[in-house]
C-alpha cells in the first residue's frame, strides 16, 4: 500500500519536469552521435545554459531573455568545442572534458564577479519560466499532473523529439548527417562537407543543452547553484547510448531517468535520508550501463 | 586502335606521384577513349590504385597533366572529378551499410520536396537506371545486408546516377563469384556500347583478355606497355607485368617423416544446431603439405580456428607431436611448435597501424637477442625486419613504415615471412595468396615448399584449386564440416576435386 502510494500526483507531476533537461541534452548528444561526434561536453554545455539563463533573466527582466541567453551561452561554448574537436581535429573526448571543466570553473568565477556571491544566487528580480495549464487535460486525474502545468520548455522538448526524428529520417540534412557518421570518407567522396555538418551538429547540441540549462535554473527552480547540472549531462550521454541514438529510444531512456529522479524526490518526502534518495538516478544509470553493455557484447 | 573513335574520354600525361621514398607512379601516360574498356593491370603495389586516385582527385600528382574530354583539369577533391564526369568504384566499397540502396545512390544529390528526401522519386530514378543497364537491385533494401556482388552494382549505380562518362573499377572481380562476374561483364559491355569509357583494374589475366579492348601494364609505377588485347596473350601480359616469364615450381619427389599433427574425431560447434566441423580425422607428417579444399563455409575456417586455439572444440583431440593442444592456450600452442598464417590478413595477421618492424617482431618479442632484459632493442629489431624484407622482397618505404601502407601482396608476404621465421614444426596456412599478385604468389609458394622440404609439416587451407594442386602432397575435401574425400597428388585434378566439393563422387 505504502509503496503504491508514492505513485501520486507529486510523482507524476515531477516526471516530465525532471526528464526534460536530460532529454534536451540527450537530443543534442544524439545528433552529434549520428554525425560521428561523441559529445561528452553535454554536462558543461548544460551548466553554461543554466548560468546564462539566470544572467539573461536578471538583466533582461524576463524569462524569455533568460532562455535566449541560455541558448546563446550553450552555442558559444559549443562553438569552442567544435573549433577544437572538428576544425583543429583535437581528440573529442579530451576537448569534451576540457569543456566540462571550463564550464564548471567559469560559471563559479562569473557568479562571483557578476553577482558577487558564492555557492548560489537567488534574487527576487529573477523571473522564472511560467507554467502552462493545458485546457481539457488539466483536470484529469494522473494525466492532468503528468502533462499539464509545465513550463513551455518542457513542451518544446517534446516537440523537438518529434522534430529530431523527422530531421534524421526524412530530411536531406538528416540523411547526410547519418551518412557522415557512418562512413565519413564515403560521404566526402560524394561531395558532402563532413566538417561543416559536424560543426552544425555540435552547435545544435549547444543550443539544446542551453535550453536544458534554462529549464534547470528557471523552470525546476529559480536560482543558480554552482555545478547545478549535477551529472545530468553525463546521464544524457548514457541515455544516448541506451536509446541507441534513436530519438524514441532516447526519449524512453530519459523518461526512465526522469522517473528515478522524481522517485528520489518523492521518497525524500517519506523521510528517507536524502543521500540515499538523491543517489537513485546514478545507481540506475550504472545499472543501465551494465545492461547496455551485456546486451551489445552479446549482439 | 582503328576500331575506336579518336576521342579520348580522358588522358593522363607524365603523371608522377611519390609517397615518401616510394615512387608509386613514374611518368605514366594513359589515354582511354569513349566507348572503350581499357584494362589496367599490374602486380600489387604497381601503382594502379594510386594512378586512379590521381585521376579522381584523391591524390595530387607531383608532376603531369590530366585532360578530360580534351580540357586540361586540376582536381582538388573527388567532388571536382565527379563534376567533370568521372565515376569510381573503389576497391573497398564506399557505401553506407545502414542506408537503403536508393539512399546510397542519391546521397549528396537527393531529390527533395520541402527539404525532405523524396523517397518515391529517388526509388523511381534508381529503379529506372538499374533497369536501363541491367543492374538488378532492390531499391528499398538495406545495403549492409546485401551480397558483395549487389553492393558493387550499387556502387556502379552511384556513378551512373551522377552521369559519369568515365567509370573506373578498381579490382572489381576480386570479391565476386563466377556468376556475379559474368553479370558484371555484361553490364560493362553495355555501358561501353553506350559510350562510357571504362577503366578495368585487375591482376587476373584471363578476365582482362576476355573483357578489355586495350590494356595498359604497370610495373613498379612505370608503364611497360599498352597493347590491343586481341593481339596479345597471357604470356605477353605476364611478361610485361613481372618482367620475366613465371613458371610453376618444381616438386622433388620426397618421403614424408614422422606424424606431426594428428586430429581425431574433432567436433566444433557452428552458428546453427549442426556442428561446423563434424568428426574430422586427419594427420600431417613432417616434410608433407596436406591441402584442404572446399567451397567457403564448409568448416575450413572453424577447423583452422580450433587448431590455432581461437575456437574451443566441442569434442575430439588435436595432438601436435606429444602435446595435446585442446587444453592449451594460444601461447602454449605456439611454444609446442605451431605457427599460423591466418585467413584474415589485416584483422588477425597484422596490426596494420603498427610498423613493418613491429609486425615482424610480434611473437618474437620475448627473444633475448631482440629484447635483452625485457627492453626492446630497436636497432636489432629493425635489422631483423630488414632481413625479412630483403628475403621476401617486400616493397615498402622502410621497416618503420606502417603495415597499412603496404600493398596487399606485400602485407601477405610479411605475415608469411614472420610465421616461417618461427621454424615451427607445424605451419597452419589459410588462403596464403588471396588477392596477391603473380610474383608474390610464386615467392610464397616457393617459401612453403622450402619449408616443407626442410622438415616442416604444412596444413594448407585454400580456395584456389590450382594452388592446392601445385603445392599439396595430399588434398582432403571438406563438405558440410566433414572430410568427404582424399586425393593423392598423382590422382588429383580440378575436375575430381570440383566433383567432391559439390558433393558428387
Ligand atoms: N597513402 C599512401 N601512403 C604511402 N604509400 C602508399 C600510399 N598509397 C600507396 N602507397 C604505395 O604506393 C605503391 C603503389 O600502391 P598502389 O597504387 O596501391 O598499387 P596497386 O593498386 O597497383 O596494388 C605501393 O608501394 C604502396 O605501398
Ligand atoms: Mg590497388
Amino acid at each position: 500500500m505504502e509503496l503504491l502510494g508514492i505513485f501520486d500526483a507529486t510523482l507524476t507531476g515531477s516526471l516530465l519536469r525532471f526528464a526534460t533537461p536530460i532529454l534536451l541534452a540527450a537530443l543534442g548528444g544524439l545528433i552529434c552521435e549520428r554525425a560521428g561526434v561523441f559529445n561528452i561536453g553535454l554536462e558543461g554545455l548544460m551548466l553554461a545554459g543554466a548560468f546564462g539563463a539566470v544572467v539573461g533573466s536578471y538583466f533582461g527582466g524576463s524569462a524569455l531573455a533568460g532562455v535566449a541567453a541560455a541558448v546563446l551561452s550553450g552555442v558559444a561554448l559549443a562553438a569552442l568545442l567544435a573549433l577544437f574537436a572538428v576544425r583543429l581535429r583535437g581528440n573529442e573526448i579530451v576537448v569534451g572534458i576540457a569543456i566540462n571543466l571550463l564550464a564548471s570553473g567559469l560559471t563559479v568565477y562569473l557568479l562571483r564577479s557578476i553577482f558577487g556571491v558564492k555557492g548560489a544566487f537567488q534574487d527576487p528580480a529573477l523571473v522564472g519560466l511560467s507554467t502552462l495549464r493545458l485546457p481539457g487535460i488539466d483536470g484529469l486525474p494522473l494525466l492532468g499532473p503528468l502533462l499539464s502545468g509545465h513550463t513551455s520548455v518542457v513542451y518544446v522538448a517534446l516537440l523537438l523529439t518529434v522534430g529530431v526524428q523527422v530531421l534524421l529520417f526524412r530530411h536531406v540534412i538528416g540523411l547526410r548527417l547519418r551518412g557522415v557518421g557512418e562512413h565519413a570518407e564515403a560521404a566526402m567522396t560524394l561531395g558532402v562537407d563532413v566538417g561543416r555538418l559536424r560543426t552544425a551538429a555540435i552547435l545544435v547540441s549547444g543550443a539544446l543543452c542551453g535550453l536544458a540549462g534554462a529549464q534547470l535554473s528557471l523552470g525546476n527552480v529559480t536560482l543558480f547553484v554552482e555545478n547545478m547540472s549535477a551529472g545530468r549531462g553525463w546521464i544524457a550521454v548514457v541515455a544516448v547510448m541506451f536509446g541507441r541514438a534513436h530519438p524514441l529510444g532516447v526519449f524512453a531512456a530519459c523518461l526512465l531517468f526522469g522517473l528515478t529522479e522524481s522517485l528520489g524526490f518523492r521518497l525524500q518526502g517519506l523521510q528517507l535520508p536524502s543521500q540515499l534518495t538523491e543517489s537513485l538516478p546514478y545507481v540506475v544509470t550504472l545499472a543501465s550501463l551494465f545492461v547496455f553493455r551485456s546486451r551489445t557484447s552479446r549482439g | 586502335m582503328s576500331q575506336h573513335p579518336p576521342t579520348a574520354a580522358f588522358e593522363l600525361q607524365g603523371i608522377t606521384k611519390r609517397f615518401g621514398e616510394v615512387v608509386a607512379n613514374d611518368a605514366v601516360d594513359l589515354s582511354v577513349d569513349a566507348g572503350e574498356i581499357h584494362g589496367l593491370i599490374g602486380e600489387n603495389g604497381a601503382g594502379k590504385t594510386t594512378l586512379m586516385g590521381v585521376l579522381y582527385g584523391i591524390h595530387r600528382p607531383d608532376a603531369g597533366e590530366i585532360r578530360v574530354a580534351g580540357r586540361r583539369r586540376r582536381f582538388d577533391s573527388p567532388l571536382d572529378a565527379i563534376h567533370a564526369g568521372l565515376g569510381m568504384v573503389h576497391q573497398h566499397f564506399m557505401l553506407f551499410d545502414s542506408l537503403t540502396v536508393a539512399e546510397n545512390v542519391v546521397f549528396g544529390a537527393e531529390p527533395e520536396r520541402y527539404g525532405l528526401v523524396d523517397r518515391a522519386v529517388a526509388a523511381k530514378r534508381v529503379a529506372e537506371l538499374a533497369e536501363r543497364y541491367g543492374l538488378e537491385v532492390e531499391t528499398g533494401a538495406l545495403v549492409g545486408g546485401l551480397p558483395v556482388g549487389v553492393q558493387q552494382r550499387v556502387e556502379i549505380l552511384k556513378a551512373l546516377y551522377r552521369q559519369a562518362a568515365v567509370l573506373v573499377l578498381d579490382e572489381p572481380t576480386a570479391v565476386l563469384t563466377p556468376g556475379e562476374q559474368e553479370g558484371l561483364f555484361r553490364v560493362l559491355r553495355s555501358l561501353a556500347a553506350e559510350g562510357t569509357a571504362i577503366v578495368f583494374i585487375s591482376h587476373k589475366l584471363p578476365e582482362v583478355l576476355t573483357l578489355c579492348d586495350r590494356t595498359t601494364v604497370l610495373r613498379q609505377g612505370r608503364v611497360t606497355g599498352t597493347v590491343v588485347t586481341a593481339q596479345s596473350s597471357a604470356e605477353e601480359l605476364s611478361r610485361l607485368m613481372v618482367g620475366r616469364t613465371v613458371s610453376a615450381p618444381k616438386i622433388e619427389p620426397h618421403e614424408p617423416g614422422e606424424t606431426v599433427l594428428k586430429i581425431e574425431s574433432l567436433v566444433v560447434s557452428g552458428r546453427g544446431p549442426d556442428p561446423a566441423v563434424d568428426r574430422v580425422d586427419l594427420a600431417v607428417k613432417a616434410r608433407e603439405i596436406v591441402g584442404i579444399a572446399g567451397v567457403a563455409g564448409n568448416g575450413q575456417s572453424e577447423l583452422a580456428a580450433a587448431i590455432a586455439g581461437l575456437e574451443r572444440p566441442r569434442s575430439g583431440r588435436i595432438r601436435l607431436g606429444s602435446a595435446e593442444l585442446t587444453s592449451l592456450s594460444v601461447r602454449e600452442r605456439r611454444a609446442a611448435g605451431l605457427a599460423c598464417v591466418p585467413e584474415d590478413r589485416d584483422g588477425t595477421g597484422l596490426a596494420t597501424a603498427a610498423s613493418v618492424a613491429e609486425n615482424a617482431l610480434m611473437g618474437f618479442e620475448g627473444r633475448p637477442e631482440l629484447a635483452p632484459r625485457g627492453v626492446l632493442d630497436s636497432a636489432a629489431i629493425d635489422r631483423r625486419a630488414g632481413d625479412l624484407v630483403d628475403q621476401l622482397r617486400i616493397r615498402t618505404a622502410g621497416v618503420r613504415a606502417a603495415a597499412a601502407d603496404l600493398s596487399g601482396g606485400n602485407r601477405q608476404k610479411l605475415v608469411v615471412g614472420r610465421e616461417l621465421a618461427h621454424d615451427a614444426r607445424l605451419l597452419l596456412v589459410e588462403q596464403p595468396t588471396r588477392g596477391v599478385d603473380l610474383a608474390a604468389i610464386e615467392l610464397i609458394h616457393r617459401a612453403l615448399l622450402d619449408y616443407s622440404s626442410g622438415g616442416g609439416a604444412v596444413l594448407l587451407i585454400s580456395a584456389e584449386l590450382g594452388e592446392l594442386l601445385t603445392l599439396a602432397d595430399r588434398i582432403l575435401v571438406m563438405l558440410g564440416g566433414r572430410i568427404v574425400g582424399e586425393l593423392a597428388r598423382e590422382s588429383a585434378t580440378e575436375e575430381r576435386l570440383g566433383l567432391l566439393m559439390a558433393g558428387g563422387g
